[in-house]
């Protein structure tokens, strides 16, 4: 039986560094899937997962379990990752699939290796067209739903992530869907 | 018939709200509201489709493998040879402070050397701040052991029926015990319980020590010599402190040998 993230923490707090090692093992896939949501960038989701747990260690001692510690990591994370956000621009653009020749090239590389070509640029459109539509989200609104719609955090520890009242992390919920409703109707009447 | 607002609606999607029950029994009866329900579940399950990179079950043993050399670096003390300057005109606090953090690789772990600086140094640069440090930390130790050691022997030697004045014994008491507490919860935190029981043995009797009157008892020096002898505490700083010793010549030893090649 693993031990729990609260008895962990302690034996960290109290100078056993290398017990962080369980902390990192055991949350580390769920941060990843968090990031890669919120950047749209596999290594950008490697530099949040890295980033997030060396500020957890730095921070340790200000964890004060009023949260779970996954709540309080994710809350790491998220800031992470708008931090990246905002530089990237400046930082210069990183090859992506948003990359119109890089997007061909990945088209045309899928299609050739599916049995059912039309099918296959049917799917990529619409994670393209999904792709589209988290980037029409502002960076609260793209957490809130990330939080509520794929790790499955209730709009009152959505709030804790991101210190905003319930009611708040609520509108950040209900705009969000209200927008991707907007851009992805369209498919899913297609899809039917 | 009030039908389910859109915010209504995304709440019965994701079970939440206080309304959940009732907003369940009006879809059931409701088509509008089904229907606006399904076209909501539709578009929410487009997002679904979206692939995410996967990651085996052995990431997060990845990911601690790229992250340890980073905190290895975090652990370093900043600027560790300003705070070891600062304790030599500092004496008690400030020294034990900063040797008990690197004492980790350096005594109790029983390494000739400690992990190098973040920053990036030559190999040669690097092996000569190791070994200053190390030996800074062994005669840090050394000292420390040392003036246990002459301690526990002078109330060992106190005789007499009556009372005896220690307050000499206690002010050096009073001065070992924060130094000592913190070498011993360096050796716990490395695992070395050896090495922590003896500490704690030692911390215990500098406390009392520490804490008694001036003017010590017969049954209170009885009770001290009966410690410090016959559960051979004395024995034990006094051969800590000859490894210490021992150590501290071969790295004198070292640095030598390497100034004159």
């Amino acid at each position: 039986m693993e031990a729990s993230d609260l008895a962990v923490v302690a034996l960290v707090k109290a100078g056993d560094h290398d017990a962080f090692r369980h902390l990192v093992e055991r949350h580390s896939r769920s941060v990843f899937r968090l990031a890669y949501r919120l950047t749209g960038h596999e290594q950008d989701a490697e530099d949040v997962v890295q980033e997030t747990f060396l500020r957890a260690f730095r921070e340790i001692r200000r964890f004060e379990a009023r949260s779970s510690f996954a709540t309080w990591l994710y809350r790491i994370a998220v800031n992470c990752s708008h931090d990246l956000l905002r530089q990237r621009p400046r930082a210069g653009s990183r090859p992506s699939l948003d990359d119109p020749d890089l997007r061909v090239a990945a088209e045309l590389a899928d299609l050739s290796a599916t049995a059912d070509p039309l099918r296959g640029l049917a799917s990529r459109r619409i994670d393209e067209r999904v792709r589209t539509a988290m980037r029409g989200l502002s960076d609260q609104e793209r957490s809130a739903f990330v939080m509520r719609h794929f790790e499955g955090l209730s709009i009152e520890e959505i709030g804790r992530v991101l210190d905003l009242k319930t009611s708040a992390a609520k509108h950040s919920v209900f705009r969000a869907v209200h927008k991707l409703r907007q851009a992805l109707e369209p498919v899913a009447e297609l899809s039917r | 018939m009030t039908h389910l607002s859109d915010d209504e609606l995304v709440l019965m999607f994701y079970r939440e709200g206080d309304g959940l029950q009732e907003a369940e029994a009006h879809t059931e009866s409701c088509a509008s509201c089904r229907e606006r329900l399904e076209q909501l579940t539709s578009a929410l399950r487009e997002v679904d489709s979206a692939p995410i990179p996967d990651r085996g079950e052995s990431y997060g043993s990845e990911v601690w493998a790229r992250l340890q050399p980073r905190l290895e670096a975090e652990r370093q003390p900043p600027g560790w040879w300003p705070a070891i300057a600062a304790a030599m005109t500092w004496p008690r606090l400030a020294m034990g402070g900063a040797v008990a953090v690197l004492l980790v690789a350096a005594f109790i772990a029983g390494r000739t050397s400690v992990a190098p600086p973040p920053q990036a140094a030559s190999p040669r640069a690097e092996a000569a701040a190791d070994a200053s440090r190390e030996r800074v930390l062994l005669a840090a130790v050394g000292s420390h052991l040392d003036r246990s050691r002459v301690m526990l022997t002078e109330i060992a030697h106190r005789n007499g029926g009556g009372v005896a004045d220690v307050s000499i014994e206690q002010a050096t008491a009073s001065d070992l015990v924060a130094d000592n507490r913190l070498y011993r919860q360096a050796a716990v935190r490395n695992g070395d319980a050896a090495v922590a029981e003896v500490l704690e043995d030692l911390e215990r009797l500098l406390v009392e020590i520490a804490s008694s009157p001036s003017q010590a008892s017969h049954d209170d020096l009885a009770r001290w010599r009966d410690q410090i002898q016959t559960s051979g505490l004395l024995f034990k700083v006094t051969v800590m402190g000859s490894r210490v010793r021992e150590r501290q010549q071969d790295a004198a030893s070292r640095a030598a040998t390497k100034a004159s090649t």
